[in-house]
């Protein structure tokens, strides 16, 4: 596979869970409506969106993770490989060794019953076929590149003698014992402490260079992805309605969505305003009928042809050969 | 003399003290923030001021050892002192409606208060926490989390409090509608004058709406200042690091 070929390519993909029970009137609900992206070699994607926009169930169908009842359609290609609907014994030999995903909470990852030294251990010993021995000195290894302090003594502890801001370090040196092709980073540290969050963000920083891995890295919070990601792709009800270089994007973003979310960042240089900046309305629901743009409702710009005509995500390449792409009737630059 | 004065208090948990000789004072009007990170002691402090959780050292409310009230006065302070929680749909009955929800703090702690009255107000709170009375009429598990925090907040306020503790009460809540709920909060309190404490780890939040600011770290408050103070010129190297930690726009 030629060098430049991205790490994971998605095209089309839509992701829908059928509704329970057969009532008249329940609809399906749909998380992701259309999604295409890739993910280039050593690249930083950030995805972000609010709770119901879809971003975590986009990666979860493209890793073949989604719950049963659901459905997923469109196709995803890792390393050249469709993997999209392929079954789990040949999923399983990409998962957890070429691409990892972790998650908000660590403990969904960690066993509570299994040592730390050896959860970690484990992986190498099912992918790479490596003795238990030769594993577990791999796995206290990593645990010191990822900075857990005294590393030989958290091999023999348990999940639960951990800290939530340690967990999570278990669980990134977990998904690169390996050494992934692409790590995928789902809210890593929305649920650790401000001080702890800026500890893992740096740890995702180095790892990733040291790697040499692909990230995505997806959160709610445009300041933390900014931290890290090279292009961000915000998506809103089910779609991406803008992608293009990170600094476009927080500098100047031209999608309404996008600039209100921004406001909305908590960011303490900002002057202090009298009222907290906000955007009024609500998301529509998952089993909601979309007609024209989803963020009409919500919008300030919004005119007659947003409520009935569809805004396509359109892509134009700058001056400089990056590539950035709106959905936007009336964006906020041209 | 000020409406809450808190004078050494101490909370244990096992062998050691989640919360440890913590004093301070919230006068009529004010928002007092509380900051700091999980374990830090903020939230069990709460709950030891409304007594849901077992303290030691003495709470005075407008002058009264809140421990020894009874009868009466217990009840008036109740309807006085009010919690909105972080969690909103678990902070909420499932079985109830939304209107029934708002309307139960006034059925125990206003009695007097007869049906048709009561009717009235919980509609005009409804409308003012920005609800329709369709809405009104939904139970939590049908409506977002925001909406359920507006419930929450028009729990606490419908009873008229003095002053409203809120612990975390936007951190489940999405960026675009945190800022709606905040901005409700500080309309209400300066509508009826009701004075906040304000626990939140999100110090842009914290920020946005207190006066004052207390700095909480291992069960200690390690930093007192006003809003300025604090921001502008934090002496405690907890607050700077704190501080320092939040990520901005790069």
């Amino acid at each position: 596979m030629p060098e430049s070929s991205p790490a994971l390519q998605v095209e089309e993909l839509r992701v829908s869970f059928l509704p329970h029970g057969t009532r008249g009137g329940c609809r399906p609900s749909i998380a992701v409506r259309g999604v295409s992206l890739a993910v280039a070699p050593r690249e930083c994607l950030g995805i972000v969106g609010e709770s119901g926009s879809g971003k975590t169930q986009l990666f979860l169908a493209a890793l073949g993770l989604l719950p049963p009842r659901s459905v997923a359609t469109g196709r995803v290609r890792f390393e050249g490989a469709d993997i999209l609907g392929e079954p789990p014994d040949r999923l399983n030999l990409v998962r957890g060794s070429r691409v990892s995903m972790i998650f908000q909470d660590p403990m969904t990852a960690l066993t509570p019953h299994m040592r730390i030294g050896a959860q970690i251990a484990e992986s190498l010993v099912h992918h790479a076929g490596a003795s238990w021995r030769d594993a577990e000195r791999e796995a206290l290894r990593m645990l010191e590149r990822v900075s857990v302090p005294e590393a030989g003594r958290r091999m023999r502890q348990y999940p639960h003698e951990l800290s939530g801001g340690l967990r999570q370090r278990v669980t990134i040196g977990m998904s690169l014992i390996c050494g992934p092709a692409l790590l995928i980073a789902d809210e890593p540290t929305t649920a650790l402490d401000v001080t702890v969050q800026a500890q893992i963000i740096e740890l995702l920083r180095s790892m990733r260079s040291e790697v040499g891995m692909s990230l995505v890295l997806i959160s709610h919070d445009l300041a933390v992805v900014g931290q890290l990601a090279e292009r961000i792709a915000v998506m809103y009800a089910g779609r991406i309605v803008e992608c293009g270089p990170a600094r476009q994007i927080l500098h100047a973003p031209r999608h309404p969505y996008t600039a209100g979310l921004l406001a909305c960042t908590p960011d303490l240089t900002r002057p202090l305003a009298a009222r907290m900046p906000t955007l009024g309305g609500q998301p529509p629901g998952p089993a909601e009928e979309i007609r024209g743009c989803a963020f009409a409702p919500r919008c300030p710009r919004a005119a007659e042809r947003c409520g009935v005509e569809r805004p396509q995500l359109e892509s134009r390449t700058s001056a400089g050969g990056a590539e950035a792409a709106v959905a936007c009737h009336f964006p906020l630059l041209p | 003399m000020p409406l809450l004065r808190v004078e050494h208090l101490r909370v244990d948990f096992a062998a050691r003290a989640a919360v440890a000789d913590v004093s301070f004072d919230i006068a009529e009007g004010e928002t007092l923030g509380l900051v700091g990170e999980s374990g830090s002691g903020k939230s069990t402090l709460a709950r030891a001021i409304v007594r849901l959780a077992a303290s030691r050292g003495q709470v005075w409310w407008r002058g009264e050892d809140l421990a020894r009230l009874d009868g009466a006065a217990l009840r008036r302070a109740r309807r006085e002192l009010q919690i909105v929680f972080q969690d909103p749909l678990a902070s909420l009955d499932p079985r109830m409606t939304a209107a029934e929800s708002i309307a139960e703090p006034l059925r125990n702690l206003m009695p007097e208060i007869g049906a048709p009255a009561r009717a009235e107000r919980v509609a005009r709170m409804l409308a003012r926490v920005g609800l329709t009375n369709r809405e009104g009429g939904r139970y939590p598990h049908e409506l977002s989390g925001g909406q359920c925090q507006r419930i929450g907040i028009a729990r606490a306020m419908i009873s008229g409090p003095k002053l409203l503790i809120c612990d975390e009460p936007v951190s489940s809540l999405d960026v675009s509608v945190q800022g709606q709920i905040v901005n409700l909060l500080v309309d209400l309190q300066r509508e009826a004058g009701t004075a906040m404490l304000f626990i939140s780890h999100n110090l842009a939040v914290v920020r946005q709406v207190s006066h004052r600011i207390l700095v909480m770290h291992e069960g200690r408050i390690v930093e007192s200042g006003s809003r300025e103070q604090i921001f502008a010129a934090p002496a405690h190297p907890y607050t700077r690091a704190l501080l320092a930690a939040v990520p901005s726009i790069p």
